[in-house]
C-alpha cells in the first residue's frame, strides 16, 4: 500500500536540501554565532544568509526585520503581548472567531486575567470575516489587531493588506497569523500596513522548533524573552542555527515553487475537490471558493462522522485530517465549523485535505477511489442515512 | 489518533450485524446528529421465549461508538430478554478490551439503546423521557437518570469521569453543581452499601468547575479550541442583586432591549429571536432559524434567560413558544 501524505497544514516533510543545508551546522559549523572567533564568525554569516533568504520570501525591506523565535506559537505570543506592552493607554485587541489557538487561548487568558478587552469578530457561512463587526470594533482604544492570513481548517484567506490599512486608520499595530499562508501565496510585506507576521518553519518543508517573527521598522515592540543581546535584544536565547539555515533554505526552495503552488497543486486540489463532490453524495465543501489556499480542500459529508472516516482512511495509508470532536477528545466540533455555522447534519463529518508540491497525481487518484466506497459503508451504518439527497431519515431517540 | 484495541478495530472495519432489521419488534434510539453520536439498536425477539433471535444496530458516530454497537449486537443474540437486561457499559467495553476513557461514553450509548429497546418491547416507556426539567446536562442532552446510572455501574467518583462515560459537563458546564449533588448522593449510597470506600467518595468542593473547564481546555488546545467567549449567551457572572420596585413598564423595556441585543449574536450565527409576551416572570420568545435545532435550542433559551436575569435583577423564566403566523 502505497502511504500518500495529505496534512500539509498539519506539517510538511523536511526537504532534503534543507537537510542537507542543515547538516554541516550539527557537525563541524558548531560555532555559537555570536562568539568573535572563527568557529562562531562563519556561522554568523551564514546565519545572516537565511534572514535575507526569508527576507526575499516575505518581500521585507530589511533584513533585520525578522526575528527568530522557536514556533508559530511563539510568534504570535510574543506579538500580542508585546503590543500591549508597546501601547500604553490601549488595552483592546481585535481577532477573530477563527484564529488558531495560538492566539485564541492567549486572548482568552488576557481576557480572563483582566488585561484586555478582545472582540472576536466573526465570519460568515463562508468563512469571511464580518468587515461590518471588524469596523465598528475599530477605536483608539485598540492597541492591537491580530487576524490570521489564511485559515488552517478551511485554507479561507482574509484580504490581509487592506484589514492593516483600516488598523492603520486609528492607530493600532497589525499582526497577521501567516503560518499557513507563508511559501503558499505571494507575500509583499514592504509598503504595507502590516507591522508583524507570523511563520512556521515547519509548514514550508523545513524543520520543527524554528519560527520566524517579522516586526516592521520602526513598529513599537517589546522582547518576551529577555537575556543575551541575540537577535538585536528582541529574542534573547543562543540562535538555532541549524533550524535557521533550514528556513532560509526552505525559503529559498519556496520562491522557488511558489508558481508550481499556485498551478501544480492547485490543480491537484480541485481534481481532488471536483471528484469528490461528483462521486460522493451530500458534501459540500466549507470555506470560501475563491479566497482560498491553493492546497486545501475541507469538505463535510453529510450523516457520518468524521473520526470514522479518517480510521478508514487512515487503514488505505491516506493521511489527512478531520475538525471533527471525537479525534481531538472534545466533545464539540471545532471553532472555526461552529464559527461558520456548519449545518449540523455536517459538523461533524469535516475532513481536511491539503496538498503540498510533495504530492503527485497518483495520491489524489487513490483518494478519489477510496472515498466514495468509504462514504457509502459508513452511511450505510448510520441511522440518519436515508437515501442520496433525501434529508435525514427519521430517528426517534428517547433521548436526545 | 485514538489507541483502539485489536478487538475494538475489528468490529470498527467487519461491523457485524449492521443495518436495518425489517422483522424488529424491540427497537431503541438513542443519541442525536447535533451530539456527534448515535445509535438504532433493532432486536428481534420471540415472544414466547422472550430470546433475541436477531439484532441489528444503525449507528452514526465514531470508530468506537460503531464498535460498541456491533458489539453490543454480537453479546446479546441468543440470549434472553432477561439475561440481556444485567449487561452493563462495563460489560461492552470489557468484551472490547477496554475503551479510552474518553470514550466511555460510547459504551453508555450501548447500554441505554439495548434498555430503551427492552422497555420498548414490554411496552414500557424508557425512564429516560425527558422534560426540560430532567435535563442534567442541556449541551448534550443527558438526564439525571443517566448520570446515576453511570456513576453507579461504574463506580465513579470525578466529574471529569462522568463527562467521559456520559458527556454530561463536556460542553459549557453549568451543570456543575448538579453533576456535584449528584455524583455526591450516589457515592454516599455506594459507601452506605458497602461497595466504595469511604475515601474514594466524592465530597461536594473537592474540586473547582473553573478548573475541569481549564483542564479539559487544556487538553483540547492541541488543535481545536472552544469559540471564543464574546457572546453574551455564554454563562453569565454571578448575578447583581436584585432590584426592588420595578414597575411594569420598566421590566418590560429592559426585556425588549436585551433581547434586541442578544439578537446580533443569534443572527450570526444563522438564527434570530422575538420577544412574544411577557406574562409575571415569564417571557415568551420565539426562536427561529438556526436556533430551532435540538441541542442548541436549550443552550441558547438558557443563555437568554441567564442574560435577562443578569439585566433585570430579577429572576424570569424564558419559555420558547411558536411565533405567530404570518
Amino acid at each position: 500500500m502505497r502511504p500518500v501524505y495529505l496534512d500539509n497544514n498539519a506539517t510538511t516533510r523536511v526537504d532534503p536540501t534543507v537537510v542537507e543545508a542543515m547538516l554541516p551546522f550539527f557537525t563541524e559549523q558548531f560555532g555559537n554565532p555570536s562568539s568573535i572567533h572563527s568557529f562562531g564568525a562563519s556561522v554568523g554569516q551564514s546565519v545572516k544568509k537565511a534572514r535575507q533568504q526569508l527576507q526575499q520570501l516575505l518581500g521585507a525591506e530589511h533584513d533585520h526585520e525578522i526575528i527568530y523565535t522557536a514556533s508559530g506559537t511563539e510568534s504570535d505570543n510574543t506579538a500580542i503581548l508585546s503590543a500591549l506592552e508597546a501601547m500604553p493607554g490601549r488595552d483592546e485587541i481585535i481577532t477573530s472567531a477563527v484564529e488558531h489557538p495560538a492566539v485564541l487561548a492567549l486572548c482568552q487568558h488576557l481576557e480572563k486575567i483582566g488585561r484586555a478587552k478582545v472582540h472576536y469578530i466573526g465570519v460568515d457561512s463562508l468563512g469571511r470575516l464580518d468587515l461590518e463587526a471588524y469596523r465598528a470594533a475599530l477605536t483608539d482604544k485598540v492597541a492591537l489587531v491580530t487576524l490570521m492570513w489564511a485559515n488552517n481548517e478551511t485554507g479561507t484567506i482574509f484580504p490581509i493588506e487592506a484589514l492593516a490599512e483600516l488598523a492603520k486608520e486609528v492607530g493600532a499595530l497589525f499582526h497577521t497569523d501567516a503560518v499557513q499562508a507563508v511559501g503558499k501565496v505571494p507575500i509583499v510585506l514592504k509598503g504595507s500596513a502590516i507591522d508583524m507576521l507570523s511563520l512556521s518553519g515547519h509548514k514550508l518543508h523545513a524543520p520543527k522548533g524554528i519560527g520566524a517573527l517579522y516586526v516592521k521598522r520602526g513598529a513599537r515592540f517589546k522582547p518576551l524573552l529577555r537575556g543575551g543581546h541575540q537577535e538585536r535584544g528582541r529574542r534573547a536565547g543562543t540562535e538555532n542555527a541549524p533550524g535557521i539555515i533550514g528556513l532560509g533554505k526552505a525559503a529559498e526552495l519556496a520562491i522557488a515553487h511558489m508558481a508550481d503552488e499556485q498551478t501544480r497543486v492547485k490543480e491537484l486540489r480541485n481534481r481532488l475537490e471536483s471528484a469528490i463532490l461528483q462521486r460522493v453524495p451530500n458534501c459540500f465543501v466549507n470555506g470560501d471558493p475563491r479566497e482560498r489556499l491553493p492546497n486545501t480542500t475541507n469538505i463535510a459529508f453529510e450523516y457520518v462522522e468524521g473520526e470514522a472516516i479518517l480510521l478508514h482512511l487512515t487503514r488505505q495509508g491516506i493521511a489527512a485530517s478531520s475538525g471533527s470532536a471525537c479525534t481531538s477528545g472534545s466533545l464539540e466540533p471545532s471553532h472555526v465549523m461552529r464559527a461558520m455555522n456548519v449545518p449540523f447534519t455536517a459538523a461533524h463529518g469535516s475532513i481536511r485535505f491539503s496538498l503540498s508540491r510533495d504530492n503527485v497525481p497518483e495520491d489524489v487518484e487513490q483518494v478519489i477511489e477510496a472515498l466514495p466506497k468509504i462514504l457509502e459503508n459508513l452511511r450505510e451504518l448510520s441511522p440518519f442515512w436515508a437515501g442520496v439527497n433525501k434529508g435525514p431519515a427519521a430517528f426517534k431517540p428517547v433521548y436526545a | 489518533m485514538w489507541d483502539y484495541s485489536d478487538k475494538v478495530k475489528d468490529y470498527f472495519f467487519n461491523p457485524k450485524n449492521a443495518g436495518a432489521l425489517g422483522e424488529a419488534n424491540a427497537v431503541g434510539e438513542v443519541g442525536a446528529i447535533s451530539c456527534g453520536d448515535a445509535l438504532k439498536l433493532m432486536l428481534k425477539v420471540d415472544p414466547a421465549t422472550e430470546v433475541i433471535e436477531d439484532a441489528r444496530f444503525q449507528t452514526f458516530g465514531c470508530g468506537s461508538a460503531i464498535a460498541s454497537s456491533s458489539a453490543l449486537t454480537d453479546m446479546i443474540i441468543g440470549k434472553t430478554l432477561q439475561e440481556a437486561i444485567t449487561i452493563t457499559n462495563q460489560d461492552i467495553a470489557d468484551f472490547l478490551g477496554g475503551l479510552p476513557p474518553e470514550k466511555m461514553h460510547c459504551s453508555v450509548m450501548g447500554y441505554e439503546a439495548l434498555q430503551a429497546a427492552i422497555a420498548n418491547f414490554r411496552g414500557e416507556e424508557w425512564h429516560d423521557d425527558h422534560e426540560e426539567g430532567a435535563l442534567l446536562c442541556k449541551c448534550f442532552g443527558v438526564d439525571e437518570g443517566m448520570v446515576e446510572r453511570a456513576i453507579r455501574m461504574n463506580k465513579l467518583t470525578t466529574i471529569e469521569q462522568i463527562t467521559d462515560y456520559t458527556k454530561a459537563g463536556g460542553g459549557c458546564l453549568t451543570c456543575f453543581d448538579k453533576l456535584e449533588e449528584v455524583i455526591a448522593k450516589v457515592n454516599a449510597d455506594l459507601v452506605a452499601e458497602g461497595v466504595l470506600a469511604a475515601h474514594e467518595a466524592y465530597s461536594i468542593g473537592a474540586v473547582d468547575a473553573a478548573d475541569i473547564k481549564a483542564k479539559a481546555k487544556a487538553k483540547k488546545e492541541a488543535e481545536k479550541e472552544a469559540a471564543p467567549p464574546t457572546s453574551p449567551l455564554t454563562p453569565a457572572s454571578p448575578l447583581p442583586p436584585p432590584s426592588a420596585g420595578m414597575t411594569n413598564l420598566k421590566k418590560m423595556r429592559l426585556i425588549e432591549e436585551a433581547i434586541e441585543e442578544i439578537r446580533p449574536y443569534l443572527k450570526k450565527d444563522g438564527g434570530d429571536c422575538e420577544l412574544i409576551d411577557v406574562d409575571g416572570s415569564n417571557v415568551m420568545v420565539s426562536l427561529t432559524g438556526a436556533c430551532t435545532g435540538c441541542q442548541m435550542a436549550s443552550v441558547t433559551v438558557s443563555g437568554i434567560q441567564e442574560r435577562l436575569i443578569a439585566k433585570l435583577g430579577v429572576p424570569v423564566r424564558v419559555i420558547p413558544v411558536k411565533a405567530h403566523a404570518h
